[in-house]
């Protein structure tokens, strides 16, 4: 119940900030600007929309999450409100989970409008939806929750520009991990060891995007999506858990 | 300094070094403090900025964990949910979720307690009229002056009715209205039963309040007691004589035996050490027609034993390498 008075709270914090107003108001014109953009095309005008739509669900959701995300414990440390919640009954892990879970479900709704608005879009130019299209939107979230886990693992021990900028560098890197394992096979043994290191520790955020099918219409079978939402979900438990590991040696001074 | 089962706080050879700097400098904060607070007391922790109070405080809410040491609030080791379940907190120059408003506010802290339903509403109307707040219930805690801020602080501190109340620095930064406002719901607050713990470096205030308290500087705990002891200890017969229509020579004559002779215009004050000295002046004061405008005994206080204590307390603060 703690969690959930916790993960309210920050939900309320949330809408009460403009940042998230302003990211809202972009993806929806970018959604709808792919209006525009298709009438300048020759020919598969649904395809560069629906490319467009999800890309900038992604991007937006994304963004939110990192640049909330890093703020969501970092900020309460330095404007010190965190002194009145650890004072009370609450465990450490409670307050993170909390301020995770207030988070996830401003992503929820933000997903759900920003959904919303391609459809529209979609709808207006009389492009066919498949139920493909919505299950790329489930994989855009659980690379959101991925995504909220990294921001927060990294605000709870390091300033908010820091945090910023670390999570970005995941992200990106995040989508080009196969890369990286091509990388190393060109190199010499340590070359190769770091860098499958690094591929097999760091998300493999490429695995979430499944745009790629949507416009090819090509379906994607349920295991397959099971085990990629289960390697999102597992690996958000563990940013979660090594978070939670080192909020709870912190002193707040 | 007993460790009966009327102590709700507990505090033994409780210690804190803090690493500073790139180097990872060891800065002691607060040295080896043992002390306890018993139930009912209100109970005041003194001492100059930076000796160590909100350290302390900060250890006993689980905010930093002491380095060495122990220390149990109504019998749980400081830290766990138990020991934080009777207790209220106001930190120091309190920040709040400047997004909330009054009523919001209350209501969170109240369900980090696990308080919800018609009680918990009752209590945070309840508790907004006790500090005043009533009006502003509606109100963003980003329009709110430093003083409203404060009193909804005193307001989430006592949202679960604690038994411990424990306050830093809460006069701080109040004008005096609020000042006595403070002061006088901390009395309610022992008048109800309640144990009050509050660290302050405005003495006038502790001397008023407190039952006992503990000084503490640069880390260490250098008196503890009750205030009347404390105060016997470093206490004065000094006096202050006011005397007017002082010939020359008499106050030569009074020179020789006062602590202090200054001129004041017409009137000449005399600051005299002892009671024998006091009956000395007067008598020299009668002899040449003088006249005494008045006698006022300088009563010892927190301040002399504060000062004192920092005199002595001069050596720097313990750096270990």
């Amino acid at each position: 119940m703690k969690i959930l008075s916790i993960a309210f709270n920050t939900f309320r914090e949330n809408l009460r900030d403009k940042l998230l107003y302003n990211l809202l108001i972009f993806a929806l014109l970018m959604i709808g600007s792919s209006i525009i953009i298709s009438k300048l095309t020759l020919g598969d005008f649904d395809r560069l929309m629906i490319d467009i739509g999800l890309a900038s669900v992604n991007l937006f959701g994304v963004l939110i999450a990192i640049f909330i995300g890093i703020g969501l414990v970092s900020k309460e440390i330095d404007k010190k409100t965190i002194y009145t919640i650890v004072s009370k009954p609450v465990a450490r892990y409670q307050f993170l989970l909390g301020k995770y879970l207030g988070l996830l479900v401003t992503l929820l709704i933000n997903t759900t409008i920003m959904t919303g608005g391609l459809l529209v879009v979609l709808w207006a130019r009389n492009v066919t939806v498949e139920g493909l299209l919505f299950q790329a939107v489930g994989m855009i979230f659980v690379e959101f929750m991925v995504m909220t886990a990294v921001a927060m693992l990294f605000s709870t021990f390091t300033s908010t520009t820091l945090s910023a900028i670390f999570t970005l560098a995941i992200y990106v890197i995040g989508h080009l991990t196969p890369d990286l394992k091509t990388f190393g096979e060109k190199m010499d043994e340590l070359g190769r060891l770091v860098m499958n290191g690094l591929y097999y520790t760091l998300p493999n955020l490429e695995r979430f995007n499944l745009k790629g099918h949507v416009i090819h219409h090509q379906a994607i079978s349920g295991t397959d999506l099971v085990l990629i939402a289960c390697y999102g979900l597992a690996y958000t438990a563990m940013l979660l858990f090594l978070a939670a590991l080192i909020f709870e040696r912190r002193d707040f001074r | 300094m007993g460790v009966g089962g009327d102590d709700v706080i507990c505090l033994n050879r409780l210690s804190k070094t803090f690493r500073v700097g790139f180097w990872g400098k060891k800065v002691t904060a607060v040295d080896q403090v043992s002390l306890a607070v018993r139930r009912g007391e209100v109970f005041g922790f003194l001492g100059p900025n930076g000796a160590g109070k909100t350290t302390t405080l900060k250890m006993l809410m689980g905010l930093i964990y002491p380095t060495s040491g122990t220390a149990t609030i109504f019998g749980y080791p400081i830290g766990t949910p138990q020991a934080k379940a009777r207790l209220g907190f106001l930190p120091e120059s309190p920040y709040f979720y400047d997004y909330l408003t009054g009523r919001e506010f209350l209501r969170f802290y109240g369900h980090l307690f696990g308080l919800r339903g018609a009680w918990l509403e009752r209590r945070v109307d309840e508790l907004l009229e006790v500090v005043g707040m009533a009006h502003a219930r509606d109100l963003q805690l980003r329009k709110f002056s430093k003083g409203m801020l404060q009193r909804v602080g005193i307001a989430q501190a006592l949202i679960n009715d604690p038994e411990l109340v424990v306050l830093d620095e809460p006069m701080s930064g109040l004008d005096p209205i609020g000042r006595k406002e403070v002061r006088d719901l901390i009395l309610r607050l022992k008048e109800s039963g309640k144990t009050v713990l509050f660290s302050s470096h405005i003495l006038h205030d502790a001397e008023l309040l407190c039952d006992r308290v503990a000084m503490i500087m640069k880390g260490r705990l250098v008196a503890c007691g009750h205030v009347s002891d404390l105060l016997a200890g470093g206490a004065t017969q000094e006096a202050e004589l006011l005397v007017e229509r002082l010939l020359p020579e008499a106050l030569e004559r009074m020179r020789s035996f006062a602590k202090k002779v200054v001129l004041q215009g017409e009137q000449v004050m005399v600051v005299l050490a002892s009671q024998q000295d006091v009956d000395r002046a007067i008598d020299l004061v009668r002899s040449v027609k003088g006249k005494v405008v008045s006698l006022t005994p300088q009563k010892a206080s927190l301040e002399d034993l504060f000062i004192r204590e920092a005199k002595g307390a001069r050596e720097p603060v313990e750096v270990a390498a």
